[in-house]
């Protein structure tokens, strides 16, 4: 469904990816993990369009995204929902406005029909009720569900999570694992999660990539991925501070 | 050493010049591209021209009223007792062509133009900016677009306002105030005031609109870094709005003609 092929991107003398090769499966849930700042939420942007690479190209069900237009690129993105590691909710939009903005933009809908949609999307996501709530009301681990109802509204055929568990307690990131798990078996979505919190890791994937110095360097299932002889991936996935990997306080 | 800093500034100059020119071409074209974002327009039209009335009324008034004032002081010391009635036409041609859509263009600046920026940047740094996109909306039609409209139609309505409220502020010093001839000073601002005169301002003011909306969305959406960055690119957006509009002041003045006549 998407293939990644010899991503190349630099920021400045920055060069973060620097090769990335990876393919990713209708319907699996992939989730690549790495270290803060080496490069994962930019990988996921090159998905969706948001960021251009320097080299490299990037098929969405056999379209190479990389060198559309603007106008050509959001019938790309209408195929994706994000749910952005801030939530990214619109401040000015109350809940159910920006749970309906995907719907009025990529659909017919009436506007009776998209109530209805936003309705259902907040229920998916266990939230009722809240449809006339502007977004700092909200809690940390509702502005997740309120992204994840936007992110799935218009029922799009992929999903990225950009750090779904960051910045919430750990029984609401779990709720939101859950919910990745869900929206997958419901939907019957395609995920790709990006985050270096293990546990939520080994919830929801069904293979895991490990990006370290700009390039893909492990790939597998979970069990494959444990019981790897890569010393940089053991130390990763184990948390440890003395290992190939320098760490910096 | 030098040498380099001052080459390391030129290129920022005009690598920054470069990305306002950018957003600007693509600003023009997506005015043309549907969907239009009605809703967002009049919002902003909301914005920029209701909300502004209060401080473009209050500063037209003070404008109007201390430009009578020198120029009464100016009549009666250089012209001579009993000439000031004859500064009524030298008031409202300097206001409708020059203090109003300044002063318009810089409070509006001011008000509007680092609002916009701190809006802006504040949606680009939570990543709602790349949320819009994600979601179908073009950042430029769905941002910028309906903000410069919205500028370039209030800046001459409020310039419009101003230049009455600037007029009369001149006319109540001198006739109300200083007891000069009422008809004299009516006569000779309705002989010589011409509507060139005050159109020639309503046009500086919407290229001053445009200016305003440009620089402050452009500032918005390169913010970094924060809420240190959205409050660098406040900052720089009331500056180097102003900067522009009293630049470009000078060269529409110069360029547009004195009197169509």
């Amino acid at each position: 469904m998407i293939r990644i092929i010899d991503l190349h991107k630099s920021f400045g003398t920055n060069r973060v990816l620097q090769g990335v090769n990876l393919d990713i499966e209708r319907g699996e849930t992939m989730v690549v993990i790495g270290r803060s700042g080496s490069g994962k939420s930019v990988l996921i942007k090159h998905l969706i369009g948001l960021i251009k690479p320097d080299r490299g190209e990037i098929f969405v069900d056999g379209v190479e995204i990389t060198q559309l237009d603007e106008h050509e690129i959001h019938k790309v993105t209408k195929k994706f929902g994000m749910l952005f590691q801030g939530s990214a909710l619109f401040d000015s939009l109350t809940v159910a406005q920006n749970v309906s903005f995907g719907l009025e933009r990529y659909t017919d809908y009436s506007s009776k029909e998209i109530e209805a949609k936003v309705k259902e999307s907040l229920e998916k996501v266990g939230l009722m009720g809240v449809e006339n709530v502007m977004p700092y009301e909200l809690s940390g681990g509702m502005k997740k569900r309120v992204g994840l109802a936007r992110a799935i509204a218009y029922k799009p055929e992929i999903i990225l999570y950009d750090e779904p568990s960051t910045g919430i307690d750990p029984i609401r990131a779990d709720g939101i694992n859950d919910l990745i798990n869900i929206t997958k078996k419901e939907l019957k979505v395609t995920s790709v999660v990006i985050t270096h919190d293990m546990v939520s890791s080994y919830k929801v994937a069904d293979r895991i990539a490990m990006l370290f110095g700009g390039k893909i360097i492990e790939i597998g299932t979970p069990d494959e991925i444990k019981a790897t002889s890569n010393p940089v991936v053991q130390q990763f996935i184990h948390g440890r501070a003395e290992g190939p990997i320098e760490h910096c306080y | 050493m030098f040498h380099r800093a001052k080459s390391s500034v030129f290129i920022l100059f005009f690598q920054q010049l470069g990305d306002l020119s950018l957003l600007s071409f693509k600003s023009f074209r997506n005015i043309f591209r549907r969907p239009w974002e009605k809703k967002i327009f009049l919002q902003q039209l909301e914005e920029v021209g209701v909300r502004s009335l209060p401080v473009v009324t209050l500063t037209a008034a003070f404008g109007g009223l201390v430009y009578g004032l020198q120029t009464y002081v100016a009549f009666h010391r250089y012209v001579g007792p009993g000439s000031e009635a004859y500064g009524g036409a030298v008031i409202s041609l300097g206001l409708a062509k020059e203090l109003i859509p300044i002063l318009v263009g810089l409070m509006v600046a001011g008000r509007v133009g680092s609002s916009m920026a701190a809006e802006i940047g504040t949606m680009k740094i939570t990543e709602q900016v790349d949320a819009l996109f994600t979601l179908g909306a073009d950042p430029i039609r769905y941002l910028v677009v309906p903000r410069m409209l919205a500028c370039f139609i209030m800046l001459p309505c409020l310039t419009l306002l101003g230049d009455f409220i600037g007029m009369l502020g001149g006319y109540f010093y001198n006739v109300v105030a200083m007891g000069v001839n009422r008809t004299i000073y009516v006569k000779n601002t309705l002989l010589y005031l011409e509507l060139w005169d005050i159109l020639s301002g309503v046009i500086k003011a919407a290229f001053f609109g445009l200016i305003i909306a440009l620089i402050g969305c452009w500032q918005g959406l390169t913010a970094k870094g924060g809420a240190e960055g959205v409050g660098r690119a406040t900052t720089r957006a009331a500056v180097l709005s102003s900067i522009s509009i009293l630049i470009v002041n000078f060269f529409l003045s110069k360029l547009l003609p004195a009197s169509l006549g």
